[in-house]
Order: C-alpha cells, then sequence, then structure tokens
C-alpha cells in the first residue's frame, strides 16, 4: 500500500522549487532579443481622445515601435470577448460594447490602454511613453453604480443604454410576491458588497514572440487557463490559428480569478512581436495591477426573506446592481448572474427565490470573477438575512437555521441547482462544539469587564464549484465546455508523467494529482510528474478557476487512469499467458487469479513497451491514455464558519478571537493542502470583510491604487483557525470529491459580519468595517440604547 | 526611475560641500521614501548624495542626561540598542514601531525627520522629548524644527548630523495605526520631564505633528488619564482621508493620549 495515496498529507512537491527561489515564472523568462512594452494608460475616466501623435516618441532613442488602436484596427485584429452571453427578461441580448486592446476614440477607465512603446529596455520604453502626446476631451464619468442607470447620465458604449447591459432575472416573481403578501415577518437589508482588486503577489506578465521561420507565434503569459486564451486569441482576436500559436503559462504566483481572463496587455504583446520582429516582455508593475486587473464584487443589493409564524422561511426577493466596469471582461457576465442568483438558497429549503440583476457600466476598472465569484455576494445575502432574521424574531441564529436546513438529497432549489448531498445538521453541529457556542455568554460578560464588545457570527454557507457541466453551462449562455482533459503517459520503466488541462498558480496540483496515480496504481508519487501549463505539451484543457481543478481535472486523470489500469491488465494477462479477466490489480501489482504468477507495474510498463509477448493484432504496444472527463453535476461544498471578535468600542478596532470552520468537502485527497485552502480562504474573506476596498473619487480616480490606501490582510489580524471537516462523498465525480479553493472566502465575510454587529447590536455596519466604520457604529448603537 | 547621479562623500564636510554646490541635490539618508517616489517618476534629483558611508552619523552616544542619536542611525538600530532601551525604552519601542524589517533597516532618524512625513512616528516623539536636531550649520529645538506637510526648518544645504533626546523621568508614545499603510493614524507621544509635561500628536495634524497645550496642563496638574477626561481636541485643523475623517481623528487623539498615559502608570 502506497503511503502517498489518496488521504495522506504528503508535503507539496512544488514547494521545494518555490521556496528554493527557482520557481520559473514569466518574469524570469528573458528570450533572446527581447524587448519592452510599456502602456500609456488614460489619466482620465472618461473622454474622448482627439489625437495621438506618436512622432516624437517614435524617435527616441531605442524605441523600435509605438503602437496604437488604429495599428491593431489596421490589422484587423479583434477585439477582446465577453464569452457567456446573457439575456434580459425581456429575451434582449445583453448590449454589449467593444472592447479594443488598444483605445479606438475613447477611453472609459483611469488605466485604460491607449498606446504601447516598444522599446530595447525597459527605461528605453518608459521614456519614450512619457513622450507620447494624447489630446483628450474629458467627458463627466459614470462612477456611482447607484445613479449609473439615470436617465441624463453619461454614456459610457453607445450600444448600452442607461449604461445597462442586462436587466436579467431569475425565480418566479409572482410565487415570491404572493409568499410575502402572506409572511408573519419579513427581514430587508440594503446590501453593498465591497469592490476587491485581486492582487496576485506576481503581477501579470507577458512575453509575446514570433517566428518568421515557422510563421508560429509563443506566448509566455501568467495566465490559470493557457488553452482558453489560445481559443480566444485564434478564433475571436485573430491573432494566429491554434497550430500555429503556443501558449505558455509556466508557474504562476497566484491568481484568484484575476489571471482567468484574456486582457489587453498579453494580446498586444503576442501581436507587436511581429510588429517589431523581437520577443516583447511586459511585466505589470503594482500600480498597474491595481489599475488595470479586473476588479471582483461590487455590488448594491435590496434584499428580503420572508417568515413564516413558525420561523420557516417562505420566500427571497433579491434586487442586486452589479457594476461591470467600463467594458466586459471575458466572464463578466456571467459572475453576477448565473454563478450569483443560483446560490441565494443557501442551505435552505426556501420555498419560493426571486432574484433580478441589472449589469451596469461605469467609468471603472472592469470587473470579473475573484475568488468564488458570484457565491460569495450571494452567501452573504443569505447569511445577513437568515442571521438578522434570527435576531429579529427573536430566535437563535442556530436554531433559525437548523429549522430551515434541507433534510433531503437531492434536492431542487427554485434557483436552477439540484443539490445532490450534503449534511448541514451535522456540520453545525460540529461547529457550534467546537466554538464552544454555549459558553458564549461567559466570554461576552469577561470581555464586557475590559470595555470590550464580544459578538459571535455565524454563516452557513454553500457554493456550486468543479464549474461543469459543459451542456448546463451552455445552456446558460457559456460560450465554452467546461470540460477538463488528462493524459497518462506511462513510461517503459513504470514512472508516470500526466499532462493536464488544468493550471497551477499555488493550489499543489503536482501533489494531488501525483496522489491520485499514486493510488490507483500503487506507485509512490516520487514516480509521478504533472505536466500542465503549455498548449504543446497538452493538447486542451480548461484551466482552473470555479474551484473546479479537483473535481473535474482530477476526475479525468482518474478516467484515464482507468484506462491505463484496463491496457495494462491485457498486457499483463498476455505475459503471464492467462486470460484477461483473470487479472485482478492491487497495490501495484498485476495477478493472476488462481495461479502464484505476478507481475509488477514497472515490469507491465516495460513489457508493454518492448511488445515481446503479445500479438500486434490484438494489442497495440505502448501504455499511454487519455480521457476527456464532463461531470454530470456541479459539485455543493458547504459548511459552516463561526466568527468570534472582540471590538474596541474607543478606537473601533475589531479583533479576530476565535474562528471555527468545519467544512464538507467531500473525499480528501490531501487533507494538509486543503486546510491551507480554507485558512487563505478565510484571509481572503476576512480581507474583504474587514480591510479591502477599491474607492473611486467623483471623477473615477482610484484612491486605492496602492498599498498605502488598499489594506490587505496580514499576519496579525487573523486568529489561529479551528478547522475541521464532515466528509460527505460527492456523488457527481469518480473521486467523491468537491471544491474546496474558494469555500473560505465565500464563508468568512458574512460570519464576520454577523460577528461583529452582533457585538455592537446594530446592523449597520458596511464592508470593509475599517476601525472608523465600527466606531461610527459603535456610536450609533450607543445612541440607539440611551433611546431605548 | 531617471537617470541621477550618485555621490558617496567620506566626510560630513564632504557632503556638505556637495550639497552645496550642486543643484537639485538630495540627501540619500536610507531613502525608504525617497526611493519608492523616485521609482514611480515622483520626484527626480538630478543628484543624490547617500550618507551611509559616514560613520559619524552613526553613533548612539548616552552623556549625562541626554541620549544622542547620529542621524544615519536606523530604526533598527534604536529598538536593538541596549543603552536606548535602558535609558529612554518608549524610544526604542517608538523605533520598533516604524514600518516593517526592511524599513527599520534601511530607514534612519534623520531621513525621517527631514522628510516630516505627517503620519511618521519620530516626529511626535521628538516633539514631545523636547529634543534638540543638530545639523552641519546649527542646533534647532524641536518646537522651531517642524513647519508643516514635509517641510522643516532645515535649509536646502543643511544637513541633520545628529539628534539630542534630554531624558525624561516618563515617557510613551501610543499609535493607532492606519490599517492600510500601517502609518499612524493618530499617534499621540506624552512626556515627563521636570515639571513639565509635553504632549505631541502624529498622524492627524492637516499640517503636520503639533502639541495639545489643553493637555500638558492638564497632565501637569495631575498625571492621569482621569485627568484627560472631558478635553477634546478640535478637528478643524485635522485631516480627512479615506480611513478617517477628522471627527473620527479627534477622538483618537483623546483615546490614544489616555493610552500613553496608562502605559505609564
Amino acid at each position: 500500500m502506497t503511503t502517498t495515496g489518496i488521504g495522506a498529507s504528503v508535503r507539496r512537491v512544488e514547494d521545494r522549487r518555490f521556496v528554493t527561489g527557482k520557481g520559473q515564472y514569466v518574469d524570469d523568462i528573458s528570450r533572446p532579443g527581447q524587448s519592452y512594452a510599456v502602456f500609456v494608460r488614460s489619466p482620465y475616466a472618461h473622454a474622448n481622445i482627439k489625437s495621438i501623435n506618436t512622432a516624437v516618441a517614435s524617435s527616441a532613442p531605442g524605441v523600435l515601435g509605438v503602437f496604437t488602436g488604429a495599428d491593431l484596427a489596421n490589422d484587423r485584429i479583434g477585439n477582446l470577448i465577453c464569452g457567456w452571453a446573457v439575456q434580459s427578461k425581456d429575451g434582449s441580448p445583453m448590449k454589449a460594447g467593444a472592447h479594443p486592446a488598444l483605445a479606438q476614440g475613447k477611453v472609459r477607465y483611469v488605466g485604460d490602454h491607449v498606446a504601447v512603446v516598444i522599446g530595447e529596455t525597459l527605461a528605453a520604453a518608459r521614456d519614450a511613453a512619457e513622450l507620447v502626446a494624447v489630446d483628450y476631451e474629458q467627458i463627466p464619468a459614470v462612477v456611482d453604480l447607484a445613479r449609473a442607470q439615470e436617465s441624463g447620465q453619461p454614456q459610457i458604449h453607445a450600444e448600452a443604454p442607461r449604461n445597462t447591459v442586462y436587466e436579467w432575472h431569475l425565480g418566479d416573481k409572482d410565487a415570491v410576491d404572493k409568499a410575502f403578501a402572506g409572511a408573519k415577518h419579513v427581514t430587508r437589508l440594503e446590501i453593498v458588497n465591497n469592490r476587491l482588486i485581486p492582487n496576485a503577489i506576481e503581477p501579470r506578465a507577458a512575453i509575446g514572440e514570433y517566428d518568421s521561420g515557422t510563421q508560429s507565434y509563443t506566448l509566455y503569459t501568467t495566465s490559470q487557463n493557457p488553452h482558453v486564451a489560445r481559443l480566444v486569441l485564434s478564433a475571436f482576436v485573430g491573432i494566429a490559428p491554434e497550430h500555429k500559436l503556443r501558449v505558455v503559462a509556466p508557474d504562476v504566483g497566484g491568481g484568484f480569478g484575476s489571471k482567468i481572463f484574456i486582457y489587453a496587455e498579453e494580446t498586444v504583446c503576442l501581436w507587436a512581436a511581429r510588429k517589431v520582429g523581437r520577443p516583447v516582455k511586459w511585466t505589470a508593475d503594482r500600480t498597474e495591477s491595481f489599475l488595470a486587473d479586473a476588479h471582483g464584487r461590487d455590488h448594491l443589493t435590496t434584499a428580503e426573506l420572508a417568515v413564516d409564524g413558525n420561523g420557516k422561511i417562505v420566500a427571497m426577493r433579491v434586487k442586486t446592481k452589479a457594476n461591470l466596469g467600463g467594458y466586459l471582461s471575458t466572464f463578466a457576465s456571467s459572475v453576477p448572474t448565473y454563478l450569483y442568483a443560483p446560490l441565494l438558497s443557501g442551505q435552505y429549503d426556501i420555498p419560493a427565490i426571486y432574484c433580478e440583476v441589472d449589469g451596469v457600466y461605469t467609468n471603472t476598472a472592469p470587473v470579473d470573477a475573484l475568488r468564488g465569484a458570484g457565491r460569495p455576494e450571494a452567501t452573504f445575502v443569505v447569511e445577513r438575512l437568515v442571521e438578522v432574521t434570527a435576531r429579529q424574531i427573536g430566535m437563535d441564529p442556530a436554531e433559525f437555521r437548523r429549522r430551515n436546513f434541507i433534510q433531503k438529497f437531492p434536492h431542487q432549489t427554485p434557483v436552477i441547482m439540484m443539490y445532490d448531498a450534503g449534511d448541514y445538521g451535522t456540520c453545525l453541529n460540529k461547529a457550534l462544539e467546537l466554538a464552544d457556542y454555549a459558553n458564549l455568554g461567559k466570554r461576552k460578560a469577561e470581555s464586557a469587564q475590559k470595555g470590550l464588545l464580544r459578538g459571535l457570527g455565524f454563516s452557513a454557507y454553500i457554493e456550486a464549484c468543479g464549474i461543469a457541466p459543459s451542456r448546463a453551462v451552455g445552456a446558460l449562455g457559456a460560450g465554452v465546455g467546461l470540460w477538463e482533459s488528462a493524459e497518462v503517459r506511462v513510461n517503459p520503466v513504470g514512472t508516470v508523467e500526466v499532462l493536464t488541462g488544468s493550471h497551477a498558480h499555488g493550489q499543489g496540483h503536482e501533489t494531488t494529482f501525483a496522489q491520485v496515480v499514486s493510488q490507483r496504481l500503487g506507485i509512490p508519487i516520487e514516480q509521478v510528474s504533472i505536466v500542465h501549463g503549455d498548449t504543446d505539451k497538452v493538447q486542451m484543457g480548461m484551466g482552473t478557476y470555479g474551484s473546479r481543478s479537483g473535481a473535474v481535472g482530477a476526475s479525468a486523470i482518474f478516467r484515464a487512469l482507468d484506462k491505463v489500469i484496463a491496457k495494462a491488465k491485457r498486457v499483463a494477462a498476455a505475459c503471464m499467458e492467462v486470460a484477461e479477466d483473470s487479472v485482478d490489480f492491487n497495490d501495484g501489482v498485476f495477478t493472476a487469479r488462481g495461479t502464484n504468477k505476478s507481475m509488477g507495474f514497472g515490469e507491465v510498463a516495460l513489457q508493454a513497451y518492448v511488445a515481446h509477448k503479445f500479438d500486434p493484432d490484438q494489442i497495440e504496444p505502448g501504455l499511454k491514455e487519455s480521457a476527456f472527463y464532463d461531470p454530470k453535476n456541479f459539485t455543493f461544498p458547504s459548511g459552516v464558519h463561526i466568527a468570534e471578535v472582540e471590538v474596541d468600542p474607543e478606537t473601533g478596532a475589531t479583533r479576530i478571537d476565535r474562528w471555527t470552520a468545519v467544512d464538507d468537502f467531500g473525499t480528501l485527497i490531501n487533507p494538509m493542502i486543503v486546510e491551507g485552502q480554507v485558512h487563505g480562504g478565510i484571509a481572503h474573506g476576512v480581507g474583504q470583510a474587514l480591510l479591502e476596498g477599491a474607492v473611486y473619487d467623483g471623477n473615477g480616480q482610484l484612491l486605492t491604487a496602492s498599498y498605502m490606501d488598499y489594506a490587505m490582510p496580514r499576519a496579525d489580524n487573523l486568529p489561529s483557525f479551528t478547522v475541521a471537516m464532515t466528509n460527505t462523498p460527492c456523488p457527481s465525480n469518480p473521486l467523491g470529491v468537491k471544491g474546496c479553493g474558494e469555500a473560505g472566502a465565500i464563508a468568512a465575510p458574512a460570519a464576520l459580519i454577523n460577528a461583529i454587529t452582533d457585538a455592537l447590536g446594530h446592523e449597520d455596519v458596511a464592508m470593509p468595517a475599517t476601525p472608523m466604520t465600527v466606531w461610527r457604529a459603535a456610536q450609533r448603537a450607543r445612541v440607539k440604547q440611551a433611546a431605548e | 526611475m531617471y537617470a541621477f547621479n550618485y555621490q558617496r562623500p567620506k566626510s560630513l564636510q564632504e557632503a556638505a560641500q556637495i550639497l552645496a554646490a550642486t543643484a537639485g541635490a538630495k540627501i540619500l539618508a536610507g531613502g525608504q521614501t525617497l526611493l519608492p517616489t523616485m521609482k514611480q517618476r515622483l520626484a527626480q534629483p538630478e543628484c543624490l548624495i547617500d550618507l551611509a558611508a559616514l560613520a559619524e552619523l552613526q553613533r548612539i552616544a548616552l552623556s549625562g542626561h541626554a541620549l544622542t542619536i547620529g542621524a544615519m542611525v536606523t530604526h533598527a538600530m534604536v529598538a536593538e540598542s541596549a543603552d536606548v532601551k535602558r535609558v529612554l525604552p518608549g524610544l526604542a519601542a517608538v523605533a520598533e514601531g516604524i514600518g516593517d524589517p526592511h524599513v527599520r533597516n534601511c530607514g534612519t532618524i534623520g531621513g525621517s525627520l527631514a522628510n516630516n512625513d505627517p503620519a511618521a512616528d519620530y516626529p511626535a516623539a521628538v516633539l514631545a522629548l523636547g529634543a534638540t536636531v543638530e545639523t552641519s550649520k546649527r542646533t534647532i529645538a524641536a518646537d522651531d524644527f517642524f513647519k508643516g506637510l514635509f517641510t522643516t526648518a532645515l535649509q536646502s544645504d543643511e544637513i541633520v548630523t545628529q539628534v539630542s533626546f534630554p531624558l525624561p523621568a516618563k515617557f510613551a508614545y501610543a499609535k493607532f495605526p492606519n490599517p492600510a499603510s500601517r502609518y499612524a493614524l493618530v499617534g499621540v507621544a506624552v512626556a515627563q520631564r521636570g515639571g513639565e509635561v509635553r504632549v505631541a500628536v502624529t498622524g492627524a495634524g492637516s499640517s503636520g505633528v503639533f502639541r495639545v497645550p489643553a493637555m500638558e496642563t492638564a497632565l501637569k496638574a495631575n498625571f492621569s488619564a482621569k485627568a484627560l477626561d472631558g478635553i477634546s481636541v478640535s478637528p478643524v485643523n485635522l485631516a480627512t482621508d479615506l480611513h478617517a475623517d477628522a471627527a473620527y481623528r479627534a477622538h483618537l487623539i483623546g483615546v490614544m493620549a489616555k493610552r500613553a498615559v496608562v502605559a505609564l502608570a
């Protein structure tokens, strides 16, 4: 039995190169003769470009080329795309304006790409970029999401009247209205889901390269999904056909969604490489990352929950305005619609739900998927509504949840999803015990003696991830299928290379995927290598996002391994001269039932390649199999997070004292890595709830464009987490796994705000709950208490 | 970063000569503000005069009733100095709370004072302790040194050489950090020496560090947190930004002043 199989907390094999500085990131790569790109960006949020004079910059020392949107148009380079079509409730298609890789006559956010300067050196390109003279005619900026759809607001795209991309809805409005009319109690909340900036530790980077001999392109890029990048750059942007375009995404230092998208800069580097006849490199500086990475979240929501006299939820009604920014990014349209509203049922049996979402253009950076993508927003709505309702009707929040939990599976919600499995009550009970909920009152009294306000908040989240299946997402408007591919190549000595269409950028796939192989083939993971991130090696893949790599990517490997084992059995049977159906395979050994004959896995692999002992008409030489896996359903991880805080009412500072997370991710391939993902996810969610918030001023200038003003979570913002699991295997994939990478970020914000509002006795606390925000809420709570 | 000339003088005299003779020259004294600003092309000095080679500016000396810290002494050196910890532990604590390890190992007290960032920690300590700033040309009392946002009494050809702190009976600094930058959103330094109490506030003023006479009078009469009850600082001249408006800063000055006093009780 291998000790590196499924369920073992094997140390991450990739960390050796990461912690010894041997990782190979895009910026570590230097191509012969490479030049450097610097982008000229709009200083204005909204302006017409009257003219661009590139003459002075072009003749500056060390400049190889200066290009604008006109050059892209001349070369018939297509616009960037949004790959998910969303229809409005009246049946009309979404109203999307063009998204050129370099501006065509107009800029729509601060940081919008206006021109590119290619220099012999980075310094030469920087100097010359300051010499590009752009004559702007400023237009008032549309920044306030609440007012962007009002008549009289400037129009950002001619195609989208009232700056409205779509007015989408989901659910049965009449049933909801009827249920509300008969409800005993209605809770209503106005919710701001704050805008976040992704802040991967490695900024985006690209090297475009053109080989005039073979007329083929290579793009080295920080991508979570290199094959999708190749598809879009070929089929839509039209730079080169797929067989003449290689996309390499080597080691990537964090993505959180922001590296899914096909951006302007990477596209321009690839195109410009042919223009200047040299490789073109660009690495974002941190300011560019703040300005021009796709941001996340940014919703304004009115949410209502109706309950009957027994504390049972009867209906939910939600109206959301979703900020999509100045252009539609690659998957922007889907995030506040199909990745959001279908999660509004949470863990609860809610008979009727109706949700309306307006997708809105503003003069801000494009907004797209960020860790959780729609599901954190939904969970925040559900778990704030549930918590506040329990408080308002005077019921214990844990009891109110328990009373409304879904008990039977599969469960069809009123908003698309068919939950396949779960056990919410067990999870809640375990969390209550670990959090010592019973003694909360005692701890509150102890805090009060120190002049501190203690509060506890729940978040019983569910999410849909392992994003797939293809037919389902296709029916909802996705432009691509969401399967995954795997190829298992067994070498003659029995070592194994696995090529996967998933992409690792911190998740530890090189370990977990190898553990699946180790388990199935009975070999130690040292004999397995995982290959990913290069379209010349891996034929096709859909990449990593939406916590899909375990459920979909590893399942594809599982299926390919089925085929490898089946083929190896045939080889072993031939070698042992027994019937194929009498061969068993366990722990790396093929045995012939009823005989004393056996062969090790490596021995069979060698025989498959030497091909001396079988008939080529019966068995092909070699041992290499592939699979495309398309699951039947999403996976539905769920869990209960309990945050406990102490608020200092004098300063408004919040200290997280305890954090209990009990998650159900089904089968765990590597419990240590799963726990690490939970830790990172909670930190991300704490960041949203307590610290992070992108702020634009009225002119559309980003005020939080550096770490001086954008607060990221740090170690001292976080307690030591108590993390535990329940395990309800997922019935929708062969491994029984559910996604775990986003869960913490989905669960955490509601738990923390529920805890802070519990401490204050006041529900009006916006995210991020900065000290000033909490102090003001504490002042209002004091006034309220005095009045009572 | 734009191109610039780099000078590394071997003596203070040489540094002063280069500074006086070179238009557009800036002193590099750790560079923890200057270098990032240059990298962002927000500053373009034609010449940097790096004081790193001047051993004479890197000494911490204890004599009689004063602690003298050379201008090029880093925050880490102050934080770790056995002398500072013994005679003025509150100042070691101030230094230990500045920035992060990188900043503390590069940034210097002279650089910090000459820069006079309105949210820096050292100006509050220097003002509360009634220190004197010594330069290549003269001696300047703390009360006369800080002149507004990023502005000091220093002349363009003048170099800070050392800071002399008269030893107080009591000194503490309470900082409420900006959640993003961890600079002081409000920092209050309280010092008692002889019959005198001085209270200095950083992070909050719209024109930099300032003293709070009402608190000083109250603490002089009764050095206790209770003595500060009812003393409010007007928000009129306080800064408002994303992280704190003037009213919140005014409130925090009271809270942090009390905490500094409580720490000394």
